[in-house]
């Protein structure tokens, strides 16, 4: 058990390894960040004191002055290791220091860390939801196995997969502001001076329709592998069975099928973050709602690259930290794979 | 073959979603013919012709530019396919053969390249993309290979286990003893057997490639120099239709998404039902017990 729950961890360092290698080159091949700043406002100077304080200054890594255009030189060779944008770039994610952001002159630490539970409201709220509806009506739906509510079900799940989810926000912030005169976008009104209950009742008409999208969007496919799976579920013949001793279909629905198909879900819950991700990334950029993944169309828009790799790399590092934890909570909820 | 189309024929999750995609290649084929105004041509804008109600000379009204919606719509057939098809291709390559190689050979090869799988599934894929396109050139070309490159993990892992299950036949186990070349098994043996799941899986790597390429689009990632679907969303939305009520600016290109993603994933699900049949009824149906006599009898 503790071994394999060690090599589980192990396994995650080395995905977060290659995620911070990634994201250190790919910035790097596709060239000098800084010759992307075409803002006039800044000199040469500035530019130069940019490099500096980045240390783009340095070789990129030992025996290359730089990937993009490739240069090898002996003299690069020759540089202490440590002393590489490499090096520097490890050195200060260690002190968890991400740079500073081309547009608003930021700490990027600081405007990631602002705007990360504003996603995490987002998200945990619409997972939960699509979760507690889409589990409920997979196991209707499996429950009345070819018939007409289920075939609804079926299409219907099918339908909600196929819709792109900004499309799906842009239609229901038209809807929900054109008849209903919810507000158009953003976390709270700003400058209403509202405080307390006040507040919190404006935060929630802001996050109305963010949540109903992501619920949308995830219902289909938790619904899906419910019904699937307690389809399984229904046709071993333990259910036949309990059916014998004379246990009601609420029994035997709740306590065997409910049971025995949680499993799966929590494996499509991990699976799904980087769906959710994405969903984040198109939610927040249709309801201006102020996380992660509207700080990244930001930062596109302004060709922000210190903000844009900050975000991904703390999106990415996320995302694998929350599929260890599904991991090692499946490892933990299965008994034969606990006991075994 | 004849007995997967009969058996095609009467699937009608797939009959449906192969008529969706049949009329949209027509469609995209025959864009010229269609459409009633030449998206390139340059039109004259006045105040009135911006964000122009559905009239009879533009059904779908007009757009921020004062084009024809309709128009761009049809055009706009022609992207979507073009990155689904080839995107598609870029991915169930890539993940065909490792899947391939890592199924049939086994051993270290196999766990080198489930584990280099595991680690590019689990990096989320939206934001990747946006990256590496903010990166490069927002090209069409370069669309489709970063959507590609990214998209192959559930090839690869479906391609795999199919592989290892076909190696086990008996067949494959006959001639492996006989001393055939491992590449002529795989060629003759393994890939034709391999082929059918891969071919259905391929229409769900599509759909999920038009998904993503609109994603893209939306998020001001798209070519500039053609008009998507998802592009034509982002100037709608960000070019004020939303405060126009310019609602068919904001429907008419994603009805097209839906309309094709929705083909492709019922076409991919009616494969799998043919493929791969599962018992779809249980013990706590009326209706058991008549299925049962009805497939003794």
């Amino acid at each position: 058990m503790t071994k394999l729950i060690l090599r589980k961890l192990g396994w995650a360092l080395v995905t977060i390894a290659f995620v911070l290698l990634l994201n250190f080159f790919l910035f790097r091949v596709m060239g000098d960040p800084t010759r992307l700043l075409k803002d006039p406002r800044l000199t040469q100077a500035t530019i130069e004191a940019i490099r500096v304080r980045f240390g783009l200054d340095k070789p990129v890594i030992n025996c290359f002055e730089s990937l993009n255009p490739v240069k090898v030189s002996l003299q690069a060779c020759a540089v202490n290791p440590f002393e590489t944008q490499f090096s520097a770039y490890i050195s200060n994610l260690l002190k968890g220091d991400l740079g500073v952001s081309f547009h608003s002159q930021r700490p990027v630490a600081d405007l990631l860390g602002e705007r990360l539970w504003n996603t995490i409201l987002l998200i945990g709220a619409g997972q939960i939801l699509a979760i507690i509806i889409g589990v409920t009506l997979g196991l209707f739906a499996a429950w009345k196995a070819r018939t007409a509510l289920d075939y609804t079900a079926l299409i219907a799940s099918l339908a909600a997969w196929s819709l792109p989810t900004f499309w799906l926000g842009i239609l229901l912030l038209f809807w929900g502001s054109h008849y209903f005169g919810l507000p158009l976008g953003g976390k709270e009104t700003i400058g209403s001076g509202l405080a307390g209950w006040g507040r919190l009742v404006d935060i929630s008409k802001h996050l109305l329709l963010p949540t109903l999208t992501f619920t949308l969007v995830f219902i289909g496919e938790y619904m899906l592998i419910m019904r699937s799976t307690v389809l399984d579920v229904l046709s071993e013949d333990y259910i036949l069975t309990a059916k014998a001793k004379g246990l009601t279909t609420f029994q035997i629905l709740k306590d065997h099928a409910l049971r025995n198909a949680m499993l799966p879900i929590v494996t499509i819950v991990a699976l799904n973050l980087g769906f959710t991700v994405a969903g984040a990334i198109q939610i927040e950029t249709v309801f201006s709602w102020p996380g992660l993944g509207l700080t990244i169309f930001e930062a596109v828009g302004r060709r922000d690259y210190p903000v844009l790799q900050g975000a991904f790399l703390l999106l990415a590092v996320s995302v694998v930290l929350a599929n260890v934890i599904a991991d090692l909570l499946y490892t933990f909820l299965d008994p034969r794979v606990r006991l075994g | 073959m004849q007995g997967f189309w009969q058996a095609f024929k009467r699937n009608r999750m797939g009959v449906v979603g192969l008529s969706m995609i049949v009329l949209t290649i027509f469609i995209a084929i025959f864009a010229p013919l269609l459409a009633p105004y030449n998206p390139k041509e340059r039109v004259r804008v006045t105040l009135d012709s911006i964000y122009a109600r559905p009239s009879s000379e533009h059904w779908f009204g007009t757009d921020d530019a004062g084009k024809d919606v309709l128009s761009n719509f049809i055009y706009g057939a022609r992207v979507s396919l073009t990155v689904g098809f080839f995107a598609s291709f870029i991915s169930v390559v890539i993940g065909g053969a490792i899947g391939l190689i890592a199924g049939f050979f086994g051993g270290r090869i196999e766990n080198l390249l489930m584990r280099f799988t595991d680690i590019v599934l689990v990096i989320p894929d939206l934001p990747l993309a946006v990256v590496l396109v903010a990166l490069t050139k927002p090209s069409l070309m370069n669309i489709i290979i970063v959507i590609g490159i990214l998209g192959w993990t559930g090839t690869a892992r479906l391609v795999r286990s199919q592989t290892i299950s076909v190696k086990e036949r008996k067949f494959v186990l006959r001639a492996k003893a006989i001393g055939a070349h491992p590449l002529y098994i795989l060629r003759k043996h393994i890939f034709p057997l391999v082929l059918p799941l891969m071919v259905a899986n391929t229409v769900l790597v599509i759909s999920l490639a038009i998904l993503n390429e609109s994603a893209l689009a939306f998020l001001g990632l798209g070519d500039p120099s053609t008009l998507s679907w998802g592009q034509m969303l982002n100037f709608a939305f960000t070019r004020g239709a939303m405060s126009s009520g310019a609602w068919w600016a904001l429907l008419v290109p994603g009805l097209g998404i839906v309309w094709l993603v929705l083909g492709c994933t019922l076409l991919g699900q009616g494969f799998q039902q043919i493929l791969n049949p599962r018992l779809e009824s249980h013990h706590l149906q009326k209706s058991e017990m008549i299925a049962l006599e009805a497939a003794n009898g």
